[in-house]
Parts: structure tokens; C-alpha cells; sequence
């Protein structure tokens, strides 16, 4: 093994290493990339396990008749909610928006997003080990993509 | 003139803080519809909140937030006359910042 080949892969290895450990604090940026809500989810959380909870209400349109503008609204009842996930399923990439809480958090967090055609909006919120999830449809008359 | 709206009000305890930032939030997926060019990703990606100088959320946006992205939320811990600091950072490294007192 040379020199260059070693810097070269150690390089690699170390970043391999680090990438689960996503420090809370920084943007998970995987997961933005990712394709699919279920890869998305094993780059936020390191796992698609998911608790199904009452806690947490997402407040949407049923129909949105324009899908370049459609509020979301997460509110939520879970004690050391550390992070709060929006998921639009059928995006080309799923992950709208994802919010790092403090304990100052007073169980809200609303945005807009845009949204390519009728979805499953998830929710997800880590607190501690577990990953709390709640979802809804939302059905879109007009897509939000071609601008 | 700031390009960013921001208003926190305080009510029994919790503190609600709105925010409208201007930015175009380009996806990196439309076209330009003459020339046929796809049109570069140009997104705020980071929006800081912090109340008197401490840190109380972070939103990571990626480029499905709608154009001119509204954020909000709430806080507990913040009295009337407090401030509050928003501040965005896009992919390009672009960034601006707003203070509202709370109200």
C-alpha cells in the first residue's frame, strides 16, 4: 500500500465512520437528497422504526388547489421533542423541511411547501430514542413544479 | 430594507414567532421556459432563530419549501420586550438576518 493510496481511502473511512453519527446541529443533508421517505428516514434517524402517536396533529389543506403553496402546520404534545421532520411522500425529494427544537420548544412548527401532486405528508419527531410518526393526505389539483 | 418579515407575540407563556423570508427557492428541477435551460438550485437551506442571542431552533429547508418561505413556531421562556434574531443562509452561501422585539 502506497502513500497516496492510503491518505486517499483513509480519507474515505473516516468519513464512512462519521456519517451515522450525524451530530445534532447540523443540516442532514442526505437526507434532502434522498429519493424516497424511507431512505430519507434511515438518514435523519439511522432507522425507519416508527412509533405511531396521537401527539402529534399536522394541520393541512384536504385539497390543495395550488400545489406550489400549500401550508403545513405539525403541532405537537411530546415531551424532549428534539427534531421535527416534514415529508411529502410522493416529492422527487421527500424531505421539505426539518426543524432542530430546543427544550424552549412550545410544541409548534408551520411552513409552505411545494408539492408535485397528491401525497402522504408525514411528520416525524425524535425524542430520545424514539421516532414518533403521524401522517395525512393531501390531494393536489394542480402541481407545484412547473413553476 | 430587509428581506425578511419577522413578528413574536407573547401570549401566557408561549411565544409565537412568524417569519416570511423573499428569496426565489429555485429546486434545481424547472426549466427555463425559452432557452430550455434548467434553471440552478438556489435555496435557503439554514434559518437560525435565537432568542436574546441564544439559540432556540434551526430550520433546514431544502428546495420543496415554497418559493418566499414562511417559517414559524413557538417558544416558551420569552417575556415581552425580549429579542428575537432570525437569520438564513442559502446554497450559494447568501445570507440575511432580522430582529424583532417581542410584542
Amino acid at each position: 500500500m502506497n502513500r497516496r493510496f492510503f491518505v486517499k481511502y483513509a480519507g474515505a473511512a473516516v468519513g464512512l465512520l462519521l456519517l451515522p453519527l450525524r451530530a445534532f446541529g447540523s443540516r442532514p443533508e442526505s437526507a434532502f437528497e434522498s429519493e424516497s421517505t424511507g431512505d430519507a428516514l434511515e438518514k435523519l434517524f439511522g432507522s425507519a422504526d416508527l412509533t405511531e402517536t396521537d401527539r402529534i396533529k399536522i394541520k393541512a389543506p384536504e385539497i390543495a388547489e395550488n400545489g406550489a403553496v400549500v401550508p403545513i402546520t405539525v403541532n405537537f404534545d411530546i415531551e424532549n421533542a428534539e427534531s421535527v421532520s416534514i415529508i411529502a411522500e410522493n416529492n422527487p425529494a421527500p424531505l421539505a423541511a426539518s426543524f432542530d427544537l430546543t427544550p424552549n420548544s412550545a410544541g409548534l412548527v408551520s411552513t409552505r411547501i411545494k408539492m408535485g401532486k397528491t401525497s402522504p405528508i408525514h411528520a416525524v419527531i425524535k425524542a430520545g430514542d424514539t421516532i414518533y410518526h403521524a401522517s395525512r393526505e393531501v390531494k393536489v389539483t394542480i402541481g407545484g413544479c412547473g413553476g | 430594507m430587509s428581506t425578511i418579515k419577522i413578528r413574536a407575540r407573547e401570549k401566557s407563556g408561549v411565544t409565537t414567532i412568524q417569519s416570511l423570508m423573499k428569496h426565489p427557492m429555485e429546486t434545481g428541477l424547472r426549466k427555463d421556459a425559452k432557452t430550455g435551460e434548467t434553471i440552478p438550485a438556489h435555496f435557503i437551506s439554514d434559518v437560525t432563530i435565537s432568542l436574546n442571542g441564544e439559540k432556540v431552533m434551526t430550520a433546514y429547508l431544502g428546495p420543496a419549501v415554497s418559493k418566499n418561505p414562511y417559517v414559524s413556531t413557538s417558544i416558551k421562556g420569552a417575556k415581552k420586550g425580549d429579542t428575537i434574531t432570525l437569520s438564513w443562509v442559502d446554497n450559494t452561501g447568501e445570507n440575511a438576518s432580522a430582529e424583532a422585539v417581542v410584542k
